[in-house]
């Protein structure tokens, strides 16, 4: 029998259920989940882990989502971290529109998925999407199926249309008045079975 | 006994004879002491000198009685050694020479099938609120959104960039890393329910005491009863079929040759599903591969080659290897003519080809047996075959082989277990079942190349087999995907936003 990493404590789980919201049984199947992806079986997972999934490795956007999961400077990641960063992705129940409203915000509420997507495009994390960083994401998205001069119109048009306080940079704000009709809850949300 | 001796070393006080006479008891109590296993010097003890002489003789006697218990032992042993044999021998290496069976087997296996029936009418009553997670194995994590990228970015052709396109890309992304069709492809399959084996006990919890009980006893079966036997089989099978094939080797050419070595893999082959207490059903074998024909079959482990040839003699593809694999190799093409390439010639596209067009344009050579998917999958969906195997030409004669993971998981996780473990852990299943189709040939139609070709055939076999088909290679078990792939989604998106015309042309 292959040697199986040590399984999920209960104390452990508590502490994901309050932070994250999945439930038991979510949380156990995503931990075998985890640990599959554990090639070095040793608790965490690191990029080549991630990039051994071929969808994921054909996903335009693949390197910036990986990216997302690790902490700052960090090649690792635990499977808390793991599930931290997949709780931006649970739909959002109606029942917890109302729930501790004193507590920390929950990871899937509209603004943290947004906060996700904003983070995606910007690379140096100065809570500013400049043109350049934009430029760079557009890059990601359509190979070499662009030419520059048409990228660059695209993304001063962008940028003109969000930007508010004339810094040609696109700031959190501005990025959420931009999305303000979209409907971020069923684009951003994954719909986890029980 | 220590003391005994302990008085003999001292006695050395005395005149020559009594010291000759001690060194020689003490010689033979070292003896005795090696044979016994002990290793600690006899401790020198006082001792009154009138017991020399019955501590001597008393010596001899205990020795000798040894001996002869020891005698015995090996007698015994001798004879539950042949009287297993002939047991063997008698129900199981005579009738498959002949290919008959004695329906032993079938009886286990219906006391299996009850069995785990009964253990699982205990494991839905002993879980009541769980039994969701019984379902979700079969039903997955996630329900993915299936919507393709213009449904996704919500847009017509010759929208702009908008900001939320993101969204669409990042929610794939994390769909594909919380389940993805490929990588569960490369571990064995999760069951529905617990089969009483503890290899595949992962969600399953402590139900009844009952339970625990059967599970031990099963144990007990598997590895103090099943195991050995089946061991003892596989031993005469291999060996049977090393020197048969070597004999055999010895005649000129003839068809006397001929079908004396197909007696022997015959046999062979049935002795080695015998060890595995294999239970096989073949469908349709008035489809049964011909002569000068390709055999293509879905590969779920190595056990497929024998699953095949107990039916049918095949001319096998592949690597020459070392060790084991290499000595039965090396006799099996001196009886029939097996393809076996050495490893640099595999790279050789060419030479493959060229060599297996020669094989089947002889219509008296056996038909080639080759697994197109290259690498083992684990018996839950068939993967991207490739073309090499569809350009020789000739006719392709599908076969789907499904195994029934209730009674043992015949995947090889081969990047986990290596041949020997593999092997141990097939030996310790309840039994390797598993159900063969012959489907009807297939040949290339005109104006389809060998890829549409090869896709035609994996669809027809996934569907006999009741199989996933999937587009992707069974070489991303160990290898990165083509950037390819990529690049196509990137064009894609690229004519979404920017409509067809303005795109960068790019030379073909």
């Amino acid at each position: 029998m292959g040697s199986r990493s040590t399984l999920l404590r209960d104390e452990e789980l508590e502490e994901i259920k309050k932070e994250t919201g999945f439930s038991h049984s979510q949380i156990t199947r995503l931990y075998s989940r985890f640990t599959s992806l554990d090639k070095g079986e040793n608790g965490t997972l690191s990029r080549e882990d991630f990039q051994r999934i071929p969808e994921l490795a054909i996903n335009p956007l693949g390197d910036r989502i990986i990216n997302a999961f690790f902490p700052e400077g960090e090649d690792q990641v635990n499977f808390r971290g793991f599930m931290r960063t997949l709780a931006h992705f649970r739909p959002i129940e109606d029942n917890e529109k109302s729930k501790d409203v004193n507590g920390p915000e929950p990871l899937n509420s509209r603004s943290n998925k947004l906060h996700f997507a904003f983070r995606l495009y910007d690379l140096d994390k100065d809570d500013k999407i400049s043109r350049d960083e934009l430029l760079q994401v557009l890059r990601m998205m359509v190979g070499v199926n662009i030419s520059d001069e048409q990228l660059g119109s695209i993304a001063d048009r962008t940028i003109q249309e969000a930007d508010q306080d004339g810094d040609s940079a696109i700031s959190f704000t501005e990025f959420v008045k931009v999305l303000e009709k979209v409907d971020v809850e069923q684009k951003m949300s994954i719909r986890f079975l029980h | 006994m220590k003391e005994r001796l302990g008085r003999v070393e001292h006695s050395g006080r005395g005149t020559e004879a009594n010291r000759g006479e001690c060194r020689e008891a003490a010689a033979a109590a070292a003896l005795t002491f090696r044979g016994l296993g002990l290793r600690s010097a006899p401790a020198a003890l006082p001792g009154l000198p009138g017991d020399r002489a019955t501590s001597r003789s008393d010596l001899h006697r205990g020795s000798l009685e040894r001996v002869r218990r020891a005698m015995d032992g090996a007698d015994l042993a001798g004879k539950i050694l042949s009287t297993w044999l002939t047991l063997v021998l008698g129900l199981i290496l005579l009738p498959s020479a002949f290919g008959v069976s004695l329906g032993i087997s079938e009886i286990y296996m219906k006391i299996l099938v009850k069995t785990l029936e009964w253990a699982t009418i205990r494991i839905e009553k002993g879980t009541p609120k769980e039994s969701v997670l019984k379902n979700s194995a079969s039903v997955g994590i996630i329900q993915r959104d299936e919507s393709p990228m213009e449904k996704g970015l919500s847009g017509l052709r010759g929208r702009d960039f908008e900001l939320s396109d993101v969204f669409y890309f990042s929610k794939k992304g994390l769909e594909a890393i919380v389940e993805d069709e490929v990588t569960q492809r490369f571990s064995s399959e999760e069951l529905v329910s617990w089969n009483l084996l503890t290899r595949t006990n992962i969600n399953f919890q402590y139900i009844s005491l009952r339970l625990t009980m059967v599970w031990v006893l099963g144990v007990l079966v598997r590895y103090c009863v099943l195991l050995p036997l089946r061991v003892t089989l596989a031993f005469i099978g291999i060996s049977l079929l090393v020197i048969g094939t070597t004999l055999v080797g010895q005649l000129p050419d003839s068809s006397l040759k001929n079908w004396l070595s197909e007696l022997v893999h015959l046999t062979c082959c049935r002795i080695c599903v015998r060890s595995l207490s294999g239970t096989i059903h073949y469908h349709n074998k008035q489809y049964r591969p011909q002569k000068g024909g390709i055999c293509v079959a879905n590969h779920t482990s190595p056990i497929d080659v024998l699953i095949l040839t107990t039916d049918g003699c095949y001319a096998m593809v592949g690597q020459v290897h070392g060790g084991l694999m290499g000595i039965i190799q090396r006799a099996m093409v001196k009886a029939c003519p097996h393809v076996w390439f050495e490893r640099s010639e595999m790279k050789d596209r060419h030479l493959v080809t060229k060599r297996l067009k020669e094989h089947i344009a002889d219509k008296k050579k056996l038909p080639i047996l080759i697994f197109p998917e290259g690498t083992c999958i684990n018996n839950t969906s068939v993967m991207m075959f490739k073309k090499g195997s569809f350009e020789i030409g000739g006719t392709i004669h599908p076969v789907a082989i499904k195994y029934n993971p209730q009674f043992g998981d015949a995947f090889w996780n081969s990047s986990k277990y290596n041949m020997v473990s593999y092997l141990l852990r097939m030996m310790t299943s309840w039994a390797i079942v598993c159900d063969v189709w012959y489907m009807p040939p297939m040949t290339r139609e005109e104006g389809e190349d060998a890829v549409q070709f090869a896709n035609r055939v994996k669809s027809a076999i996934a569907v006999q087999g009741g199989l996933t088909e999937l587009p992707w290679d069974g070489g991303l078990k160990r290898g990165k995907v083509k950037d390819t792939f990529k690049e196509e989604q990137q064009k894609n998106y690229s004519k979404m936003i920017v409509g067809n015309g303005s795109l960068n042309s790019e030379s073909d």
